[in-house]
């Protein structure tokens, strides 16, 4: 291999290697706010879901503090997820594409994702762990008020009492389905996302591998002609 | 009870049987309200507040007699006094001692997620162990009957202990020492049926009232507080005393089904994912083309 050959390689893996700014500061604050509240949540949470995890709320400082702090909590978690509504509601709108990507998710699943048409900022598996979580905190919000007031409640509506335990519970689990599929992806599975919702910045490559119009929307690299 | 291990099943160098063997004691207790002889005179209100420490709250009043709405967390002991008319015109003013009912199979029990807060002892007394209680407040919702309140200063439940205190050292509860007419009575539970349906045969039979019964529900798997009314057949009439008393089926259904497929949906989808990450792996960012670089 020539000299000349090896430094066109590099200059490459430089190019691909360049950083592109996937979330913003207040993005990334905003980000974790919410996954801290949500962890602690889910921990208080599993405490009050079955007998056998009660020993969470020990880890949390005891029964008690964990039932006064949750709904207190809540309300943080509920203003993050208001906030970060406002930073991405635009990003999140579910398109024709969207829908396309959406029949071929099994290449996903399959890491096949050069099989996959080009996405945008956020994927559609994204976009549904967004909404999912955005009308998931809805129902919370409003079964957890309840639930925060119970004595607030008249005997004579007490079907609502029942209903929103229910209610809290079921929703509950759903976020935990979501939560642990997000925290999979974006740790484990797509190597790059962590590290972005840290210091916010993707490489040239991880961009145009995974959201494929956004880096050619950011990077100002122009799309090539087809 | 506690004295229940102490009876004597052997005795040595004893002649012929050991005195008391083969006895066979009843250990659940039960409290019976016989509503048809009680005077509403609320001497039951004033001995529950005055043995549980408790001093006595503003009353409200609401054109009755009645000396609040529904109990309070600190006071758990409410006559419920209720006007009905019968269908010859003439007027009845129905009153019923409220308090827990100390059920057989407790829907506060059931829906308490905090472990001990609530214990049903042997003698069917439930209890609410408030050094356990967090203050969820689900037993308020599990309840049938409207019982547990919370507190907010304490930020925990409280409700009738059935004189736990008093029953468990031989004495009987505190409403039922006070009252003045003997429409209230304590004993073993078979006692206090037999009593109830004595009195309820004799209301049918001599006093005229037809539909005269004893409330002791099998939704709940019975309660160890029975009653005897006029009309068995309306116990809504007495301050809405439910007809099918059972636990709630959102609890049951929350409790139950619920929690296990939860709980496998969690597992599982775990397991799921840790398997999906050893057959393909990471996803990796690849090289851009070389025809979108620009080197």
């Amino acid at each position: 291999m020539s000299t000349d050959a090896v430094q066109r390689t590099d200059a490459a893996a430089n190019f691909d290697q360049e950083l592109i700014t996937r979330y913003t500061f207040a993005e990334r604050i905003n980000h974790w706010i919410g996954a801290l509240t949500y962890i602690y949540l889910l921990i208080t949470g599993l405490a009050f879901w079955s007998p056998y995890l009660y020993w969470l709320a020990a880890v949390v400082g005891g029964g008690p503090t964990a039932r006064f702090a949750h709904p207190w909590v809540g309300l943080l978690f509920t203003a993050s997820y208001f906030w970060t509504c406002i930073e991405w509601y635009r990003d999140m709108h579910i398109d024709a594409e969207d829908r396309e990507w959406a029949h071929e998710i099994k290449n996903y699943i399959n890491n096949e994702d050069d099989k996959l048409p080009p996405v945008g900022r956020f994927n559609w598996g994204q976009k549904l762990f967004f909404w999912g979580m955005f009308w998931s905190t809805i129902l919370l919000l409003l079964s957890g008020f309840g639930l925060w007031f119970t004595e607030d409640i008249s005997w004579k509506f007490h079907i609502l009492r029942m209903t929103i335990i229910l209610v809290h519970a079921s929703v509950a689990l759903i976020t935990i389905g979501l939560f642990l599929i997000h925290v999979y992806m974006s740790t484990v599975l797509e190597e790059g996302s962590f590290g972005s919702m840290v210091h916010g910045y993707v490489t040239r490559a991880w961009a145009w591998t995974f959201h494929r119009k956004w880096y050619y929307q950011v990077s100002g690299t122009p799309r090539p002609k087809q | 009870m506690s004295q229940a291990g102490t009876e004597i099943v052997r005795a040595s160098a004893h002649p012929g049987t050991v005195p008391g063997a083969g006895l066979n004691r009843e250990f659940q207790v039960c409290k019976l309200v016989d509503t048809t002889t009680c005077i509403g005179c609320k001497a039951c209100e004033v001995a529950c507040l005055e043995w549980n420490g408790y001093t006595f709250t503003q009353t409200s009043f609401d054109n009755s007699y009645q000396t609040m709405p529904e109990t309070a967390w600190n006071y758990w002991n409410l006559i419920k006094f209720n006007e009905h008319e019968l269908a010859d015109g003439r007027m009845m003013l129905l009153m019923r001692k409220d308090q827990c009912m100390h059920c057989e199979e407790p829907g506060c029990l059931e829906a308490c997620p905090a472990d001990s807060a609530i214990v049903q002892y042997a003698n069917g007394i439930i209890d609410f162990q408030e050094e356990h209680c967090i203050g969820c407040g689900y037993c308020m919702t599990g309840c049938p009957f409207n019982i547990p309140k919370f507190s907010p200063d304490a930020r925990k439940v409280f409700k009738c202990t059935l004189c736990n205190d008093r029953v468990s050292v031989g004495l009987e509860p505190a409403c039922i020492k006070a009252c003045p007419t003997g429409c209230l009575h304590f004993g073993t539970k078979g006692e206090m049926k037999e009593l109830a349906e004595t009195r309820a045969a004799q209301l049918r039979n001599v006093s005229g009232f037809a539909d005269a019964g004893v409330y002791d529900p099998s939704g709940v798997g019975g309660t160890h507080v029975i009653y005897v009314l006029h009309d068995a057949k309306n116990p809504e009439l007495y301050g809405g005393l439910p007809k099918n008393p059972h636990i709630p089926y959102s609890v049951k259904l929350w409790k139950m089904p619920l929690k296990w497929l939860g709980n496998l949906a969690i597992v599982g989808g775990i397991v799921g994912m840790a398997l999906h990450y050893m057959r393909v792996g990471p996803k990796k960012e690849e090289p851009i083309p070389p025809d979108e670089r620009r080197v």
